[in-house]
């Protein structure tokens, strides 16, 4: 009877797991945001603006979020993906076409925003926050020069078997790319095996892969160096001071996550007035002090912290390197696919 | 007077009220068994997509790469056992796990069962009582006390029984510690249901003929409360076998359990068809261990006989 009973148990908690779907209606609103990404005083103070009920689920790889989509019908009105990603989606016919610049709003978007690669003009999207990724390394644990990706592919002895990952393919592999000085969106089979060798040989030296525990990582001290994004890491750094974010010298990767529309949205009506709200150059800021990453609007400095001004992680040395890296052609994302499968397994 | 309706209308009427009867478990088997498992099985035969997503163009791909490396660069097939290396961690780990939760779980339920009726509900919701937290809260928990700088390794250190922090978070052996503790329930309830129906004047009955306490137990407790036993290993071994949670966290996500694998392929590696063969596969193996079980089951209560 136990067993039965036990087996009952069972089943209702994975239903309860499955249930709990999307709501719709008028006055409501579903966001699929990054972790981690956006402050419940935002959420509250667009919902008394225009009264919509707001929803938020979360994610923590631009692939995860193209997964959901492709799988279908998801019940979320509005998403944060990358600019390469943003490009993706506008491919394979995932974003409605909303025409943002048209609204209020639009004005105060920074004009070197505007004709980005991935949405020229802005017709999908509109800046949500843009930023670094590199990683940090906790100066207590190693004192030698960290401006280099050395740190991560071939550590030294203090940092060994100390280092937290990304979870996510292009900012690994584009590391591993610039650390033997080859060019991203490389189809070219002799370099990629290096990079493939490359990895292998690094992984004995990583704790572990992870996104969104990659502040928490470094912040317990279960790992002494890890990749971040420069905001996630002015924040891994308030709770511990002895972090420092990384400018290593081969380069680095700049993104820029925008605010979009997916098709088939059930409230593109809320969701447009979301967008308007998102670039009005208060809120960007409180996003921006929250994040602590950087708004593409501008107007903000006015509402920013003070710390924002000068903090290392958003106000890079002069000379460092940063490059938005676009999507790649299919030939080569299979190829990434493969060797990040290959190293994970 | 039921003499007075012809048998065979009988017949037919009875005929009418199984299939009413048996219409909603063949609904429920259909629509959320068959059905699912057909759109995996054809998913499998199918071409992916760059983006995810499948091409309505049949191979049998998938399944080639479960046992032969393409090299990534120049297309060669080489046979490879990567992924049997995954499947194999897995049934290490599934067995591990089954087999520590039958060594905690027996004494558990040998000690939940022995007690004075009106306590033993009481024990069993203590038992229970974790399982009120959702899975992914208790594992995340269980990291924060695990690793390096955690509770325990504090402890630990500041007794002097080690010097070092022990290194369990982000190991093999820290996903095992997470599906001992993940399913351990499933086996301790199974077992503890039989030995409280257990007759214990068998026991009487075997010390009176001289038997020891080891005889006792090996000879009429383990055998009469097989079946609770074996249901128990069943229900901590499979779901342990495609456990995606404790490798994904307390395993740092750098040793894939094929539950990771298959999530894996839905994901970042954006290959629908490798997930849904490794999918079945798995399943086809999980059903041969169950028919194993079923018959030597089957067995052995007619050897008891």
């Amino acid at each position: 009877m136990y067993f039965r009973r036990s087996l009952f148990a069972a089943a209702l908690f994975a239903g309860a797991l499955t249930l709990g779907g999307p709501a719709w209606a008028e006055g409501k609103l579903n966001i699929y945001n990054w972790f981690d990404y956006l402050p419940q005083e935002l959420i509250d103070k667009f919902s008394k603006e225009h009264g919509v009920e707001v929803t938020m689920d979360t994610y923590d790889s631009n692939e995860a979020l193209l997964a959901r989509l492709k799988a279908g019908v998801t019940g979320y009105d509005v998403g944060v993906p990358g600019d390469y990603m943003v490009a993706i989606l506008i491919k394979e016919g995932l974003l409605e076409k909303v025409q943002p610049n048209k609204l209020e709003n639009y004005k105060h978007i920074d004009p070197k925003f505007v004709d980005v690669y991935f949405d020229k003009g802005r017709e999908y999207s509109v800046p949500y926050q843009w930023g670094t990724t590199g990683f940090m390394v906790d100066t207590a644990t190693y004192g030698g020069d960290i401006d280099t990706l050395k740190v991560i592919f071939e550590p030294p002895a203090e940092l060994s078997g100390k280092i937290n990952m990304l979870k996510d393919v292009n900012d690994v592999i584009n590391m591993g790319l610039r650390y033997l000085g080859h060019s991203r969106c490389n189809n070219n089979p002799e370099q990629l095996k290096e990079v493939n060798a490359l990895l292998q040989g690094a992984k004995k030296h990583w704790l572990s892969f992870n996104s969104d525990g990659a502040k928490e990582v470094l912040v317990s001290g279960d790992a002494a160096a890890g990749m971040i994004w420069n905001g996630f890491g002015m924040r891994a750094r308030a709770e511990k001071g002895t972090l420092k974010y990384s400018y290593p010298k081969e380069g680095m990767t700049a993104w820029m996550d925008n605010l979009v529309v997916f098709k088939g949205a059930q409230n593109v009506e809320n969701a447009k007035k979301f967008m308007n709200f998102m670039m009005e150059p208060e809120n960007a800021a409180t996003l921006t002090n929250f994040a602590r990453y950087t708004a593409g609007v501008m107007g903000t400095e006015p509402f920013l912290d003070d710390e924002l001004k000068t903090a290392y992680e958003v106000n890079p040395p002069e000379g460092v390197s940063m490059e938005f890296v676009p999507p790649c052609e299919d030939d080569v994302i299979r190829l990434y696919d493969r060797i990040w499968t290959n190293l994970l397994k | 007077m039921s003499a007075a309706v012809p048998p065979v209308r009988k017949e037919r009427n009875n005929m009418r009220a199984r299939a009413a009867l048996m219409s909603p478990a063949l609904l429920i088997i259909g629509g959320f068994l068959v059905a699912p498992l057909f759109v995996v099985l054809v998913y499998s035969f199918l071409t992916p997509g760059t983006y995810g997503g499948v091409i309505w163009e049949w191979t049998t791909d998938a399944y080639v790469q479960f046992l032969f490396e393409k090299d990534i660069f120049d297309e060669t097939l080489i046979f490879s056992t990567a992924y049997l290396q995954i499947y194999s961690r897995s049934f290490v780990q599934a067995a591990a796990s089954t087999a520590i939760c039958f060594l905690i779980g027996f004494p558990t339920a040998y000690f939940i069962a022995t007690r004075p009726a009106a306590q033993r509900n009481m024990w069993v919701l203590l038992v229970t009582v974790p399982y009120w937290i959702n899975l992914l809260i208790r594992t995340i928990a269980m990291l924060f006390l695990v690793r390096d700088n955690g509770p325990l390794n504090h402890l630990l250190l500041s007794w002097g029984i080690i010097d070092e922090p022990i290194h369990i978070a982000y190991t093999n052996f820290g996903v095992g510690i997470g599906l001992v503790y993940s399913y351990l329930p499933f086996m301790v309830l199974p077992i503890y249901a039989t030995i409280e129906r257990f007759d214990f004047r068998l026991v009487e009955a075997a010390f009176d003929l001289y038997a020891d306490r080891w005889t006792v137990l090996w000879k009429i407790i383990l055998p009469l409360c097989a079946p609770g036993v074996i249901a128990g290993s069943l229900l901590v071994f499979i779901p342990s076998l495609g456990a995606f949670i404790a490798p994904d966290l307390l395993g740092g996500g750098k040793n894939l359990m094929i539950g990771n694998l298959i999530a894996m392929q839905f994901q970042a590696s954006r290959n629908w068809p490798f997930g849904a063969a490794a999918a079945m596969i798995l399943m086809t193996i999980v059903l041969v261990t169950l028919i194993f079980y079923a018959r030597r089951q089957g067995r052995s209560t007619v050897r008891l006989h």
